[in-house]
């Protein structure tokens, strides 16, 4: 079985964000760039299926700038065998990138689809459920274990209130969630191998994929600050604020 | 113009992230239609035509909703989609499992987690873990969108008398089944819900620790919370996080002990309407957006304030 991982290069997570001036965005000028958290999760788990001998090859897939083959470079180090980069400048929405998704996917045939449940960016949480719609598989979000069983795969899902698990009919679409793993870092051998590890660049067009935007940001701003409130002295001063100031008991 | 909202139920109960999905719809500017798809699910279809402001109520009942399995609502949703303009779920894991897969179908792109609706195709809805607002314009003829029950007070549970409408089952694609759910037993109030949250953060040191949160939260009738350090850390279940990674709420009352306070858990509590912190560090930044702050142990406030209420 062939697993394929798409992954993103965001904004590094421990970096604080700064919306523009103008509005028109976040401040992304010289901020360091990370590999998606959420992705670095599926790209362990990929290797991990590998290691258990579940999956023979491990492609990474990146959609966005010529930057983004650092992103590629790491899934690499960590254990991918080869990448693939559709290079654009331009902002790719979920629907556009499960569409180029699917496309790699006819062309590759994988057997497993691992992404990562959403960026740390825009927060959508769309492409993996996208990418299943599209291909007609069946999906198995925000995972915390996943086993191969058989001709199926056996997923457990965060679901509010506790857990869930699901059999699904391979080929299958798994989105990660922060339990699945812990990701490995990679070592500066692998690091070293990672860089004669072919990476093909690719083109939007080359899929005959659209990707114009369907949605148009008109603004982005800072959420309203929070007043800070007083410190109180004793556990007796805050139970009579509580009661008689803020009313909330 | 009328909205299709999709019913948070578990075939026994409506749950209340309905109802603000309700008010979320109703902001469109057209009639509310809910679908309640389920097994067994009759009662939950009579509290959704109660609902103030919902016009009818869709009833899907057949032995393949018995658990929302997004391979199966997902057809049935787009089966009915084409009398509708926009559709709407709840930010909750069967939303987002879901939506995106009708979404798809529909070749639209969706808007997750809107917060605010200041047009029928302009949305308010946060990214990067809640440090920015965006304001986006979707220009798909039908809209498909998750809201986030934070950003819409619920709508009255009573008042309504929706006529409930059968409909056919969409059929069972038959590539994915439920196998089992372990759901945390609690008689506490549910943590989107509740009115007062007390939660632990990776001050708490130990599992055992937050046996002293629970406590306080049964004094006051409070759901237990805590922050992904606490989770990460393996001193209680994933679903009790609140975050961008986990639950978003705004309790009345949230009372956080030993959380620093990072931005990720900010962004799931900081819409609260009171917020206590109880932290021995004075520098931690949960006390910038605390309403009260007490820098003392927590192993000595917390059971000082349960015995003090």
């Amino acid at each position: 079985m062939k697993i394929l991982v798409p992954v993103k290069r965001v904004i590094d997570y421990n970096v604080k964000v700064r919306v523009k001036a103008d509005k028109t965005g976040v401040d992304l000028a010289n901020v360091k760039m990370s590999m998606n958290p959420f992705d670095e999760i599926a790209v362990e788990e990929a290797i991990r299926k590998k290691e258990a001998g579940e999956a023979e090859e491990i492609i990474a897939v990146s959609i966005g700038p010529q930057q983004a083959q650092e992103t590629l470079r790491t899934a690499l180090a960590m254990g991918a065998d080869r990448a693939i980069l559709i290079q654009t400048d331009d902002t790719v929405e979920p629907l556009a990138v499960a569409k180029l998704l699917k496309a790699v996917v006819d062309a590759e045939q994988p057997g497993l689809v691992i992404l990562g449940k959403q960026a740390i960016d825009d927060d959508s949480n769309q492409t993996g459920q996208m990418l299943a719609a599209l291909l007609g598989w069946p999906q198995g979000t925000f995972a915390s274990i996943v086993k191969v069983a058989g001709d199926k795969l056996e997923v457990t899902r965060e679901i509010d209130g506790g857990l869930e698990t699901v059999s699904l009919n391979l080929p299958a679409i798994v989105t990660t969630d922060l339990r699945l793993n812990e990701p490995r870092y990679a070592s500066l051998p692998n690091i070293m191998k990672a860089k004669k590890k072919q990476l093909d660049v690719k083109a939007p067009a080359d899929y005959g994929v659209d990707t114009a935007p369907r949605l148009k940001t008109l603004k982005v701003e800072e959420p309203p600050k929070r007043a800070g409130g007083i410190k109180v002295k004793s556990v007796e001063e805050l139970v009579d604020k509580l009661k008689n100031e803020a009313g909330v008991l | 113009m009328a909205a299709l909202v999709l019913a948070e139920h578990d075939n026994k109960e409506l749950k209340p992230a309905t109802l603000n999905a309700v008010t979320a719809a109703a902001k469109l500017g057209g009639d509310v239609h809910v679908l309640v798809a389920g097994s067994g699910c009759q009662a939950v279809a009579d509290a959704a035509a109660k609902i103030e402001g919902v016009a009818a109520v869709l009833l899907a009942d057949d032995e393949a909703y018995a658990h929302p399995l997004a391979e199966v609502i997902a057809p049935l949703v787009v089966s009915l989609a084409g009398d509708y303009d926009a559709i709407v779920a709840p930010t909750t894991t069967n939303g987002k499992n879901i939506m995106p897969r009708v979404a798809a179908q529909l070749d639209v792109c969706q808007v997750s987690d809107v917060i605010a609706i200041e047009a029928p195709d302009t949305f308010v809805r946060p990214i990067y873990a809640g440090n920015a607002l965006a304001t986006v314009q979707s220009a798909d003829a039908k809209k498909v969108m998750t809201v986030r029950g934070t950003g819409f007070p619920a709508a009255p549970a009573s008042g309504g008398s929706a006529e409930i409408r059968p409909v056919g089952g969409a059929g069972n694609p038959g590539i994915s089944s439920f196998v089992r759910q372990e759901l945390a037993k609690s008689d506490r109030p549910e943590l989107t819900a509740a009115k007062i949250i007390v939660s632990g953060g990776r001050g708490m040191g130990s599992g055992e620790a937050f046996s002293i949160i629970e406590s306080l939260a049964d004094k006051l009738g409070a759901a237990v919370g805590a922050s992904r350090a606490a989770v990460d850390a393996g001193f209680i279940s994933n679903d009790h996080q609140v975050g961008q990674t986990g639950k978003i709420v705004a309790p009345e009352l949230y009372i956080a002990c030993g959380i620093s306070g990072a931005i990720q858990h900010l962004a799931g509590m900081k819409d609260s309407k009171v917020i206590v912190a109880i932290n021995k560090d004075e520098e931690a930044p949960i006390f910038q957006v605390a309403d009260y702050g007490l820098v003392a142990d927590l192993f000595e406030a917390v059971p000082a304030l349960e015995k003090a209420l």
